[in-house]
């Protein structure tokens, strides 16, 4: 069959070099598969190795064809859920090298379209998560876990970083097995150190006594804050959709307390 | 007390405020600080009845001189009273805040003896928060009517946003409902908080780092449904209130009967204007981000809105001369007015069409609501193909559009009889 399938690492640098081979050997790709996956394919496979300094030279050779802009339309696009989105940027990439820079200004493009209201999900759902992270407090240490569709950790990392500047802190997210992880101190103009790493499982330690407390007072809150009279579930559900409820401590169950009974919640509005 | 119960005394008291808005500045990490501020705001979770929550809403106490009419807290009402200290407060939103629940702190109160004493001891809350706390996030504070304008400063260099309530559309309303508020000191303090803005601008420019006052600007909130003002009469208020006093928002809250009196309307049979309020919503939107008049959007002799259609399909079908409007050629200002396009999908409209030809599926793929523009806009000079419809069905069909969307329409139906056989 025409096409070819390339194998990469499934990072950024390495899908950078397979772009590279794809124009030093004028083999257009079909289907990227990460090196793990076991499955063959029908079409010639290529197998990439990832190359830093070259991944590096290919960046600044983009940057310079596709402009600010479009790079970063290929950057975010890359962090997206959307199917296909290596053969998808492959195609925007060779737009951009044909058109040059404001790429990500053609929105008659089919591909530029496609890739664009990815990177805008992404951004929404960083945007959503940015306010529905909870971190818990243990021993010192904040811990929050989600499951976004995207690889947000990237786009969620400068946030955290910044507001939570003297914190420790770790974020996990369960779906791309990432974690984030910080600890404050003078790098970075002291916003201090962290990095993104790869963790298969992520598992705490029950809350202690102080936080319990915390928690039940924020659930305290959020049912008081309700207005009977208003009650609009649709609403709320449209801001705010159902799939993020479960790592929200206002929608958790109060965590049972070693020593006695937990708080009661009061009735929600009918 | 516990802080269990006053947290649930003082949130219960704050919730009928509406604005928990935490948008309007920005604010990266500083040293030795806690907390950032992002510039368009962020909502933590909402609430059942869909209302973001961005920041601890409470008031610092709800034990309350005054005797107004509607208000919950009012001295008359029999309910719990209780006040925070302000260490509880502060250690209340920093345990917050690192769990990342909300953005920073809303802090209001009931009037404490006088406006003066009231306002000293928020002043006091937000200098412990701000100095011993070193907290670095969102603060949004009340400005009290008829404090000492010292006292409305003093709050202004703490806060991120001021807000004063106008709380009801008219001089007579306010007059009527409470008494002991007056227009005059309300819009003073207004005046002033927007004065010290316009000064904080001017000194900003000649020395960098003057503090800043009230950076994000000022809001208000007024209640609807419990007087009997006109839809024309608020909205030119707002308008006077955005152009004069330069407010940053107007928040619009339904009456809800939660106390009774001679004043107000039956609690027994009021259902509380949930459809007004959106549609004034929708006006100030059209207002704010699509270049409307108040006087284009209701005049004398409709002086209210239409509840079965929005403001902006209303303008639009009193405006037959101004459509169809072509979407090659037409500027920003007049693909504002089509309905079904937004601020956002009109310049991606002036985008897109630099690169190629628009056609009725790319309007779709832009963000255009087809289904409501396909009236008004054409591509080419022409419309959709099959696309026949008078002028005279619009009205229907528009307000059929709307209906749909509604909360309990097309509902499946059950096979199941609920009322039982």
């Amino acid at each position: 069959m025409d096409g070819f399938c390339y194998r990469y690492d499934g990072t950024f640098a390495g899908f950078l070099c397979c772009v590279r081979d794809i124009y030093q050997y004028k083999e257009p790709p079909n289907l990227f598969l990460p090196l793990s996956d076991p499955r063959p394919s029908l079409y010639d496979e290529r197998r990439v190795e990832t190359d830093l300094a070259l991944a590096r030279r290919v960046y600044r050779r983009l940057t310079q064809r596709l402009g600010e802009r479009g790079m970063e339309l290929v950057r975010r696009g890359f962090l997206t859920c959307l199917d296909h989105r290596e053969r998808r940027l492959c195609a925007v990439i060779d737009l951009g090298l044909r058109t040059g820079p404001g790429v990500e200004r053609r929105l008659g493009d089919e591909q530029v379209l496609q890739v664009s209201a990815a990177v805008r999900h992404l951004q929404r759902e960083c945007d959503h998560l940015a306010g529905f992270v909870r971190f818990s407090d243990r021993g010192g240490v904040l811990v929050g876990s989600i499951a976004p569709k995207n690889q947000v950790l990237p786009l969620l990392r400068p946030h955290f970083c910044d507001r939570l500047a003297g914190e420790r802190f770790a974020l996990y997210d369960r779906v791309h097995s990432q974690l984030l992880l910080h600890q404050p101190g003078p790098e970075n103009g002291g916003r201090g150190r962290w990095a993104i790493v790869e963790a298969l499982d992520f598992t705490v330690p029950p809350p202690d006594a102080q936080e319990r407390e915390y928690q039940d007072l924020w659930r305290r809150f959020y049912d008081t804050l309700a207005i009977p009279d208003r009650y609009n579930p649709r609403c709320r559900q449209s801001h705010m959709p159902k799939r993020f409820w479960g790592d929200m401590t206002e929608f958790q169950p109060p965590a049972p307390a070693p020593g006695g009974p937990a708080l009661p919640r009061q009735a929600p509005p009918p | 007390m516990d802080r269990m119960e006053k947290l649930t005394i003082l949130a219960d008291a704050a919730k009928y405020d509406v604005a928990c808005t935490s948008s309007g500045v920005k604010r990266g990490h500083r040293a030795g600080k806690v907390g950032s501020a992002v510039n368009y705001g962020c909502c933590h979770t909402f609430t059942a009845d869909g209302r973001c929550v961005s920041l601890l809403k409470v008031l610092l106490s709800n034990a309350c001189a005054y005797d107004c009419a509607y208000c919950v807290n009012r001295r008359s009402n029999d309910v719990s009273r209780a006040t925070f200290t302000p260490r509880e407060l502060c250690e209340l939103t920093m345990a917050f805040y690192r769990r990342n629940y909300i953005e920073g702190l809303f802090l209001s109160s009931a009037v404490l003896g006088t406006p003066d004493r009231t306002m000293e001891l928020m002043i006091q809350t937000l200098r412990l928060l701000r100095g011993e706390y070193r907290f670095n996030g969102y603060i949004h504070a009340k400005a009290i009517p008829g404090a000492d304008p010292a006292l409305v400063h003093a709050m202004g260099l703490l806060a991120d946003r001021m807000s004063v309530n106008i709380e009801l559309p008219s001089e007579g309303s306010l007059n009527r409902l409470c008494p002991e508020k007056g227009r005059a000191p309300i819009l003073g303090n207004m005046a002033q908080i927007r004065d010290g803005i316009a000064e904080n601008r001017r000194d900003l420019a000649l020395y960098r780092h003057a503090p800043r006052f009230a950076p994000a600007g000022q809001s208000t909130q007024m209640i609807v449904g419990a007087t009997p003002e006109s839809d024309l009469h608020i909205l030119r208020l707002t308008q006077g209130l955005y152009r004069r006093y330069g407010l940053k928002r107007v928040f619009f809250s339904a009456y809800l009967p939660v106390v009774s009196g001679p004043n107000l309307p039956a609690p027994q049979t009021f259902q509380p204007p949930l459809l007004r309020e959106h549609r004034l919503y929708q006006a100030d939107w059209l207002l704010r981000f699509y270049h409307f008049d108040a006087e284009e959007l209701l005049d004398e002799a409709s002086p209210n809105f239409d509840p079965a259609l929005d403001p902006k399909s209303c303008w639009a079908l009193n405006h037959p001369q101004f459509f169809p409007v072509e979407a090659e050629r037409a500027d920003l200002e007049t693909l504002l007015r089509v309905p079904g396009v937004g601020p956002t999908s009109a310049r991606r409209i002036l985008l897109a069409r630099r690169s190629g030809p628009l056609d009725a599926d790319l309007l779709k793929k832009l963000g255009v609501v087809w289904k409501r523009a396909q009236y008004f806009l054409v591509c080419h000079g022409t419309r959709p193909p099959g696309l026949r419809v008078k002028w005279e069905s619009l009205p229907a069909r528009l307000a059929a559009l709307e209906a749909a969307g509604r909360p309990g329409a097309g509902e499946q139906l059950s096979l199941f009889d609920e009322r039982g056989a």
